[in-house]
């Protein structure tokens, strides 16, 4: 429809200055519409990039030129207080793959990511599918799994420290129940796990969700067919549900990905990295760069190590995710 | 006969329940049940966490350590000592000042943005469209030290614009009201242009009103959002006076780690729990079909 407004002849018509003076009759009632309906499209535009132009200028100020920036500062000695910051090339590259710690948190973000991801697709289509299987108090259910999403993950944090710690309430069960205590978050083999499952409690809800939504999309036709054809409930599982729900398990694969790789929030909280750097991420080690022994420059390059990370899973998952089921 | 009803125990539906009632009953039963049983045993995992915290908050040092989950008296005075002895109140005024500045600000600059994104036909639009949504895929991490040098040049640290600039527009509330915005009938529009409606006018009188619903969500996930950022708010706050309440909770925290002092620390968690558990009761509609929507988008 607007296409139709704007495309009119009408506009052209006014624009033309020298007309033939054959056509003095459609002239004079010319210039009245075509007058209008150019103001009218000057005025859209103007409404339009008068719109746009604020947001602009913010995504090229807060987004656009601090990659950039990251990008140049990643190139040079940058030490916070310092006055002049040389460009030294790859140095802070190479100088970070020669940094054992943080090799450390790119080891233990592939563990976050390979632990991780699975689990809490896992954990998130499970609940999804039991939630698909009863009827009374399902929105009930619904709602208490989704709390922990909404809330705050530092609080949350504590808390899970608090039912962890050595005489905290996770050791008090065990004895009851007449097993050994755990060192839980103060072992260098366990806390990284523990770790994982607090992320994994409190995403459980947002992946239960998208599947909800996602099973709902699947038309019972095709489970009626499959049991026609024979197939028991696993099978209907397996050759019905999985490949329908493919893109949606793709989709939240990748917004997993993406948030484990970024693990930072529970690990600065629950361990702050330790013991002996066993928990530490690639966030953390960046904020640590960053903001407590201020060296920007190779904090920066890890920055570009992550951006680069991020962006191969996005693009191989997207590449992933295009290919269309067929129904 | 009986496939095609086990069919109807899986959807839900009662297709043809004729033949093999009872066993087919009996068998659905069971599966019920079992789902039953299992979402209460993940639901006590979901809920304990939090039962723990407020229990935890209610009791007195001589009962921190022990197993029970009710306190033997509320010790009410925790949250009075929390309030009187930290500026945790300062800190939900801080966090409440800045997620609504950030809600008010998304909102009517992403959903207009949508609206002129989804209905209009414009030189450069898909340009924009594309370097807009291509922000979404650089990770906040890389961002933050150049804002961080940014802020330091121009006096915004360990202050509230400092801490807002980076979330006043979103390139997620853009893609999601454009969605909503698509549905907006042009007609309606171009009527109003021809009954002499300015485009300012169709915007806030006609446009927003049509998507209130989707704006609401928005709203609602920023609000949540904003709420309980924490990295940024951690790097560009410094002095106790301008925390945002995950920082003050982290802050505050840490410093009371070694005192042992776990009753006021789960007594912190909680109020800054609780807001957000109260915004979920009012709006949850609206934040589990926000979700759903952009889960599947």
């Amino acid at each position: 429809m607007e296409r139709v407004i704007d495309s009119t002849p009408v506009e052209s018509g006014g624009r033309t200055e020298p007309t033939p003076k054959g056509s003095r009759q459609r002239q004079r009632r010319l210039p009245l519409i075509g007058g209008v309906r150019l103001g009218l499209r000057g005025k859209r535009y103007l409404f339009i990039y008068g719109c746009l132009l604020l947001p602009l200028l913010f995504f090229a100020a807060v987004r656009l030129l601090p990659i950039l920036y990251s990008f140049n500062v990643s190139f040079r000695e940058w030490a916070i207080l310092s006055p002049d910051k040389p460009f030294v090339g790859f140095a802070n590259f190479a100088s970070l793959f020669q940094d054992e710690v943080f090799l450390g948190s790119l080891r233990n973000t592939a563990v976050y990511v390979i632990v991780g991801v699975p689990g809490q697709i896992v954990a998130g289509l499970a609940v999804a599918l039991l939630l698909q299987r009863i009827t009374v108090l399902r929105t009930f259910f619904r709602t208490v799994y989704f709390i922990p999403y909404i809330t705050s993950v530092v609080a949350v944090s504590w808390v899970f420290r608090w039912i962890l710690m050595k005489n905290g309430v996770a050791n008090g069960i065990l004895l009851e129940l007449g097993l050994d205590p755990q060192p839980f978050l103060y072992s260098p083999s366990q806390s990284i796990f523990w770790i994982i499952a607090a992320m994994i409690w409190q995403s459980i809800g947002f992946q239960m969700l998208v599947f909800l939504a996602g099973l709902e999309n699947i038309p019972r036709l095709y489970y009626d067919a499959a049991s026609i054809d024979g197939a028991g409930s696993w099978s209907r599982f397996r050759h019905v549900t999985i490949p329908l729900l493919n893109p949606v398990i793709l989709f939240s694969v990748v917004i997993a990905s993406i948030g484990f790789l970024q693990s930072f929030t529970q690990v600065l909280n629950m361990t702050g990295g330790g013991p002996l750097n066993s928990t530490n991420s690639i966030v953390l080690y960046i904020y640590n760069t960053a903001f407590k022994s201020f060296e920007m420059g190779r904090a920066s390059a890890a920055t570009v190590i992550l951006f680069v990370i991020i962006l191969a899973f996005t693009v191989l998952q997207l590449k992933v995710l295009d290919r269309k089921v067929e129904y | 006969m009986s496939k095609t009803v086990s069919a109807g125990d899986v959807t839900g539906n009662s297709l043809g329940a004729a033949g093999t009632k009872g066993s087919v009953k009996r068998r659905s039963a069971a599966v019920s049940a079992i789902s039953y049983l299992l979402l209460t045993a993940g639901l006590a995992v979901m809920v304990f966490p939090f039962i723990w915290m407020i229990a935890t908050s209610l009791k007195t040092p001589q009962e921190m350590y022990s197993l029970s989950l009710i306190p033997q008296l509320p010790a009410w005075d925790n949250y009075k000592a929390l309030f009187t002895g930290s500026p945790f109140g300062t800190w939900i005024i801080n966090s409440f000042i800045v997620a609504v500045i950030a809600t008010a600000s998304v909102c009517l600059f992403d959903t207009m943005i949508g609206y002129i994104l989804a209905k209009f036909h414009f030189h450069g639009k898909k340009t924009i469209y594309l370097f807009i949504l291509s922000t979404l895929m650089v990770p906040t991490e890389m961002l933050i030290i150049p804002w961080f040098l940014y802020s330091s040049k121009l006096g915004w640290v360990d202050t509230y614009w400092g801490i807002l600039f980076p979330g006043l527009i979103t390139a997620f509330g853009i893609f999601l009201m454009r969605q909503f915005m698509e549905s907006v009938p042009s007609d309606l529009l171009d009527a109003a242009r021809i009954d002499g409606m300015s485009e300012w006018g169709i915007l806030f009188k006609i446009a927003f009103p049509l998507v209130r619903s989707a704006i609401a969500t928005l709203c609602i996930l920023t609000f949540l959002g904003s709420w309980n950022s924490f990295i940024w708010p951690l790097i560009i706050t410094q002095t106790e006076g301008r925390f945002t309440i995950p920082v003050g909770m982290a802050f505050f925290s840490s410093e009371a780690k070694d005192s042992s002092n776990w009753i006021q620390i789960m007594a912190g968690a909680t109020v800054s729990v609780l807001p957000l558990l109260l915004v979920f009761v009012v709006f949850q509609k609206q934040i589990i079909r926000g979700i759903a929507t952009t889960g599947l988008k």
